[in-house]
């Protein structure tokens, strides 16, 4: 049964990865990216966890890709792209040489560390996270917000920065805005 | 794979074909109940707009008109089913099932009834066999909503790209606007919920209210009640929020090229989507199947659906309400309101309520404690207003600078 899942999720997420870097439409390329999200958040559920799979669709599928969407319709980037001229003539190369490297690496991470994929990590109790829905979901709040709290505020604070970056960034000074 | 039969405890143990019967009974009653209620809410709505509107409404179809939707709904199968000539295919037919399966799926985790008097919890036997009279109880529940009201907003979004036109991108783009910041205030005001109720299962969060003063209503105080109905209100596109489907400004909105049953389909996840949200907000604040009073004569295992069905009908009424009664926003207003009352609200909220909650398990003075943190929310939304009134005067000031 849970080979069957797998099958199933692993055949949706190579689906979509595929098909995002395939599609020349861009639309068609961000709904294939929400079938791979998708594929992900049923591989959570199989490993029983509900609540990353519940997250997952809600930020990921429910408001990035959305913003994907609406950056590519307002900038009016929606119609099919011609690839076939290139503006940098070593980018493709370039980009299979780093793409084959990336996969050796993970082939090789995978393969030097066989057994330490099966074992759990410390301070996760199987029996409770089977146990009650819920205690999934405190064992995640309490390592988020007990042992990892600086680097969740860290994180939070970089958002905020990158934010407010923006805003100004985009934002014209006054006198520069005069002169257009 | 044990989690994943746990979403109903009677998938336990040997899948015999009892319980198996069982499932499948309830996925079919949940799938027909959910067309039946959306029928008979197109009707509802009609004749009570008439009435407000001194008009008499559909009378022909039936009895009372009652059939009317039905009527509709055939015509609509037979119409001419028009693809404009620039829209994108796959999308332009894959955006109205996009729109209907969500709202249909929300209903899955509704409880729709149940025992929950002397803590049972909700489990009641059916021919022998302890099940729940909800779909599925899974212990994500509630995001599981949040989850599918996201999904929701690719429906309306594509829609309205897809059809390769101007009115429909335009309404489309608004929509999805609206709806992704309003889904904001609704799961800040949900987590508000959370944090009495210490669950995230529908079945749990209903188990935590059994009387009136633990309904979530009155234990989170009103205010995320009334932040979770507007936005929710947003979130359907409903008026006074409808500025999607704006007809002076948009045509028809983002279903504008819609035509035959795909625009049947939008139509009837539109008003599901009013039954499944009054659901929701019955389960979150008003304590779902669990009544205030025993009502004589009925057994419990039906009382409960009782409850339910006079807490949804009531809702569906209001909401009915409010479309003939108020006004459309302004697309300037509405963002205002999500952005810079209801999220900071919510979230203000949400604070407050986390310290008090804090206060009650640390054992501290209550007094002293609710009173610091309402000088310091005060003192936030001060400092709010004085943000948002500064900003304000210099765009007047200096004009639109981005």
């Amino acid at each position: 049964m849970e080979l069957v899942v797998f099958v199933l999720a692993a055949a949706m997420i190579l689906v979509g990865a595929v098909g995002v870097i395939v599609r020349s439409n861009p639309v068609h390329a961000a709904l294939s990216l929400i079938l791979t999200l998708f594929g992900v958040a049923v591989m959570f559920v199989a490993q029983n966890a509900h609540f990353l799979a519940a997250v997952q669709v809600i930020v990921y599928a429910g408001a990035i890709v959305v913003l994907f969407l609406f950056v590519i319709m307002l900038l009016g980037v929606d119609r099919t792209e011609d690839i076939s001229s290139e503006p940098f003539k070593v980018q493709r190369p370039l980009a299979a040489i780093v793409g084959v490297g990336v996969i050796g690496l993970v082939v090789a991470a995978v393969v030097s560390s066989r057994d330490a994929i099966g074992t759990r990590g410390e301070g996760l109790n199987v029996a409770d996270v089977v146990g009650d829905g819920d205690t999934n979901i405190k064992q995640l709040a309490r390592s988020v917000f007990g042992d990892y709290v600086v680097a969740f505020e860290v994180t939070s604070v970089l958002l905020v920065v990158a934010v407010v970056g923006t805003v100004l960034l985009t934002r014209r000074i006054k006198s520069a805005g005069k002169d257009s | 794979m044990s989690a994943l039969l746990a979403l109903d405890p009677i998938a336990i143990g040997d899948l015999i074909w009892a319980p198996l019967l069982i499932i499948l009974l309830k996925v079919v009653a949940i799938f027909a109940l959910g067309l039946l209620v959306t029928m008979f809410m197109v009707w509802f709505e009609r004749k009570a707009i008439a009435g407000m509107g001194n008009r008499i409404g559909p009378n022909k179809a039936g009895p009372w008109g009652l059939l009317q939707t039905l009527a509709d709904g055939i015509k609509l199968f037979f119409k001419e089913d028009l693809l404009p000539d620039r829209a994108d295919r796959f999308v332009f037919k894959l955006a109205p099932y996009l729109a209907f399966v969500p709202a249909f799926l929300v209903w899955s985790v509704i409880p729709l009834g149940g025992d929950f008097s002397d803590g049972k919890n909700g489990l009641v036997e059916w021919f022998g066999h302890t099940t729940r009279v909800q779909l599925a109880d899974p212990p994500v529940g509630i995001l599981l909503f949040m989850a599918l009201s996201s999904v929701a907003v690719y429906g309306i979004m594509l829609a309205g790209w897809s059809s390769g036109s101007k009115y429909p991108l335009l309404g489309s783009v608004r929509a999805s606007a609206q709806m992704v910041s309003y889904e904001a205030a609704l799961g800040l005001s949900i987590a508000t919920v959370l944090l009495m109720a210490g669950t995230l299962s529908t079945s749990g969060i209903v188990g935590n209210q059994s009387g009136f003063a633990d309904w979530h209503v009155v234990s989170t105080g009103i205010v995320p009640f009334i932040i979770f109905m507007l936005a929710a209100t947003a979130e359907m596109n409903r008026p006074p929020f409808d500025l999607v489907e704006a007809e002076q400004e948009l045509v028809g909105g983002f279903n504008t090229e819609y035509s035959s049953i795909r625009f049947g389909l939008f139509f009837l996840a539109e008003f599901m989507n009013t039954v499944t949200m009054s659901g929701i907000i019955v389960t979150l604040f008003f304590g779902g199947p669990q009544g205030l009073f025993d009502i004589p004569v009925v057994p419990g295992a039906i009382e409960g659906t009782l409850w339910f069905i006079i807490k949804v009908l009531i809702f569906l009424y209001v909401y009915v309400w409010m479309r003939a009664t108020l006004p459309r926003f302004r697309y300037d207003q509405l963002m205002d309101l999500g952005w810079k009352i209801l999220i900071p609200a919510s979230l203000g909220w949400f604070m407050l309520m986390a310290v008090l909650q804090l206060g009650r398990d640390e054992g501290w003075n209550r007094g002293v404690v609710g009173v610091i943190a309402a000088v310091v929310v005060a003192g936030c939304a001060a400092l709010m207003s004085t943000a948002v009134r500064v900003s304000r005067a210099n765009r007047d000031r200096e004009g639109a600078t981005f």
